[in-house]
């Protein structure tokens, strides 16, 4: 029997986007046609003004580490000590994440160290995404 | 809404605090209520009102045998009972009910009677935080302080000295668990849970509960024990997600709930006698000071360093040893409250004394909600 993963989402009607978008590579997030303010976790509607005219589009996936802690308990699909992190992406939103591609130390994770989206086949359906440290 | 029309005329933990495996979740709160009305000289028939949290009020209100007028279920982690308070008082004002218990009990530790809480993954934080490896409040709750210690320079020394100093509040108080001396070298020497955070800056786990009852203050000075009047009240919620607070340095929930309660009580921070700021963590209090506008932003840490908290400082908070050595079963809101009414009712273990204000501040869930309490001992 194979060891059990990490907890993995289940995407409703209102974050579908979000995950079909990890799955063709792209960080997908919302903008409000009316005020223009760029929002995450996803929902169909703005929720500075509650307008219902929002957008997907297609972040950069430029970002800066924002917060971590380096966790040393053990959790099923991880091998500690490994880091929970927020970063800031450079649309604004922050969302939390795992830094990969990165020694999990406080030497190597340095708060507003730029870093970059990539992602990860977890299953057959689900692609998460995690954040490396920009290269150049 | 001027309150001090409002008293708490009973209160009491659960007669045992700790380790308590042969009591489930629901006889906690029910050791707790029955202490609570003892306490008063009340019985289930006085009570009209009840509130409590993760149990429903439909379960302790036929287990205790209330018939009540009035319920709240308001269940946003720890501060619920602080909500619970002010929902009361204001209640008590309408006249929706005369004389309102609320109850907490958990078994956080035995966990007899309280099933594991699971996080659904189609929630938000099922989707966008939980596979990223949390688990539970000591790696979530802690995320933002990194920011915050870069922001303000604040240090793990600094952040070890506010579980020092309550080790020493814990230090007198008999029912607290852990009561010997800690050193700041004790702290950052034990392990590591989540980095920057290690055991001795995180709660306890323990099993118990605690009851309060309140009812108009005219009707408080028949009763047997000394009134403890509500000032003011106040709450707020932020976010179910860590990760979304709008400011990691700072509460948007304590900045409402705190305030909001100063002014009802018609308050200024120089008239505050004595202290609670829920500690689940290390960091608490200090971001609860600043956020409370008792210091300066960044300058919470310092100050409890400096020992202004610490006994024979000028502003005794935590007196019970707090969550981080008396007990915390989970939900720990309860049991600042129960010390907030002990040192109105000048019979704290810890007594600080002449105090006649106290402050009691709780958080729910990681930085989700708040709410906040002000006491009084003096006469409306």
């Amino acid at each position: 029997m194979p060891e059990p993963g990490r907890a993995l989402p289940q995407p409703t009607p209102e974050t579908q986007h979000f995950w079909e978008g990890t799955k063709a590579g792209e960080l997908r997030l919302q903008r409000c046609d009316d005020c223009a303010k760029v929002y995450f976790p996803p929902r169909p509607f703005c929720p500075a003004c509650a307008s219902r005219k929002v957008s997907v589009f297609k972040a950069s996936g430029k970002a800066v580490l924002y917060s971590y802690v380096i966790h040393h308990r053990p959790v099923p699909g991880f091998k500690p000590p490994y880091a929970i992190a927020v970063v800031q992406l450079d649309e604004g939103p922050r969302m939390m994440t795992n830094i990969v591609e990165c020694e999990q130390t406080p030497e190597a994770l340095q708060l507003d160290m730029p870093v970059e989206v990539v992602f990860e086949a977890q299953n057959d359906t689900i692609i998460l995404p995690f954040f490396r440290p920009a290269k150049g | 809404m001027p309150h001090n029309t409002v008293a708490v005329v009973g209160a009491a933990e659960t007669t045992k605090l700790g380790v308590v495996p042969d009591m489930s979740q629901i006889q906690l709160h029910a050791d707790a209520a029955l202490n609570a009305m003892a306490d008063c000289g009340l019985g289930p028939k006085d009570i009209d009102g009840i509130a409590t949290a993760v149990e429903t009020p439909v379960q302790l209100a036929q287990y205790l045998g209330i018939t009540p007028t009035w319920v709240d279920g308001t269940s946003v982690g720890g501060c619920s009972f602080m909500i619970h308070v002010r929902h009361a008082a204001a209640a008590i004002e309408a006249g929706l009910a005369k004389t309102i218990l609320v109850t907490h009990g958990e078994s956080g530790k035995s966990r007899v009677g309280n099933p594991p809480r699971s996080i659904h993954p189609q929630s938000l934080n099922g989707q966008f935080e939980q596979p990223f490896g949390p688990m539970g409040p000591p790696s979530l709750f802690t995320i933002p302080v990194l920011r915050y210690m870069k922001t303000y320079g604040v240090t793990e020394e600094q952040i070890a000295q506010v579980a020092v100093v309550q080790r020493e509040w814990a230090g007198m108080n008999p029912r607290a668990t852990f009561r010997n001396p800690i050193t700041t070298e004790d702290v950052l020497n034990s392990r590591m849970i989540a980095y920057p955070f290690r055991l001795l800056m995180c709660c306890l786990v323990t099993d118990g509960g605690g009851a309060l009852i309140l009812t108009s203050a005219d009707r408080a000075k028949d009763f047997p024990q000394k009134p403890v009047y509500i000032l003011g009240t106040g709450e707020s919620v932020e976010t179910p997600m860590v990760s979304q607070m709008e400011d990691f340095t700072s509460s948007r929930a304590f900045r409402v709930a705190g305030p909001t309660a100063f002014k009802e009580a018609g308050i200024t921070h120089k008239d505050v006698d004595h202290l609670m700021i829920y500690d689940a963590f290390a960091h608490l209090p200090i971001y609860g000071l600043e956020d409370l506008g008792f210091v300066g932003r960044g300058e919470g840490a310092p100050f409890i360093a400096a020992r202004n908290t610490a006994p024979g400082g000028k502003l005794p908070m935590n007196t019970n040893g707090g969550g981080l050595s008396y007990m915390h079963s989970g939900m720990y809101g309860m049991y600042a409250l129960q010390e907030s009414v002990r040192q109105m009712r000048g019979i704290a273990p810890a007594q600080v004394p002449n105090a006649k204000i106290s402050v009691c501040h709780g958080v729910g869930g990681m930085f989700a909600a708040s709410g906040t309490i002000i006491f009084t001992n003096e006469q409306p």
